[in-house]
């Protein structure tokens, strides 16, 4: 039932990243070209989905999740140094070629050689941050 | 209002619908970096088949949406070497972030590594 509902959430997930336009590295730059020709796409689609979310988590006050127990603990909100890190790193990757870790799984069947490349790339770069952040902090990652 | 926008709003509706469901109904927080970093790096293998299984949703419901219309535009570059160094980045920075900017700004944090981003890529 768990996976099933998973299932489903992946495939809702999916349908909104390739409608939203998200699977198109072109949304991405334009969303990042500030200063030359500015596509707002990104912020409609942000906004999209923050709603039904808010909504979900006042939801979540004083529940347990339906099939699931006790909700997932958030992680310390805390604005550290792996926040902004790793937040850098992955603006750096995601400025040079577009997409963030859904899209890339989300436009495998139709990305070619370069999803396959990017998408092989990106499981190695997660690979290497337990030791990154091992370095960092000492502390084990939660996830 | 350009069709993008209204395309970007309704898909970021069901993203957010199944961030919301996946919370209210399993108890988890949907993040692609996580769930497939957690694969990767076996910090997440206790809930494989979960995680498996919306990875699965995750690739074959916009191959299906894909085929149906008739392909989709994706990647800009096919210079290897950029792919390469931006998958490794991308990869490295959401798992030390623990979340990738838009899973972040999804579940309601962290205006400042959005400011990050922008301050990074320019």
């Amino acid at each position: 039932m768990r996976s099933l509902v998973a299932f489903l959430v992946g495939g809702l997930f999916g349908a909104g990243l390739l409608i939203s336009g998200m699977t198109d590295t072109r949304k991405v730059q334009g969303w990042l070209d500030i200063f030359g020709d500015w596509d707002p796409t990104l912020a409609f689609v942000m906004g999209g989905a923050i709603i039904p979310m808010a909504i979900a988590w006042q939801l979540t006050k004083g529940r347990t999740a339906l099939i699931g127990g006790a909700f997932t603990a958030l992680s310390d909100p805390q604005v550290d140094r792996r926040i902004v890190i790793g937040s850098v790193l992955f603006g750096a990757g995601w400025g040079l070629s577009g997409p963030c870790p859904g899209p890339a799984i989300a436009s495998l069947s139709f990305g070619g050689l370069s999803g396959l490349v990017f998408a092989t790339a990106m499981i190695g770069g997660m690979a290497m941050a337990p030791t990154a952040n091992r370095y960092l902090d000492g502390s084990p990652q939660t996830a | 209002m350009p069709i993008d926008w209204i395309n970007g709003l309704i898909g970021g509706g069901l993203i957010g619908l199944a961030a919301a469901i996946y919370l209210l109904v399993n108890g988890r927080i949907m993040g692609a970096s996580g769930i497939v970093g957690g694969l990767v790096d076996g910090s997440g293998h206790h809930a494989w088949k979960e995680r498996g299984a919306l990875l699965l949703g995750l690739f074959f419901v916009p191959a299906i949406i894909a085929l149906a219309q008739g392909g989709a535009s994706t990647f800009a570059t096919s210079n290897l070497a950029i792919l390469i160094i931006a998958g490794l980045l991308v990869g490295l920075g959401t798992r030390i972030a623990n979340g990738c900017t838009s899973g972040h700004g999804v579940c309601g944090i962290s205006r400042l590594s959005l400011r990050g981003i922008v301050a990074t890529v320019f």
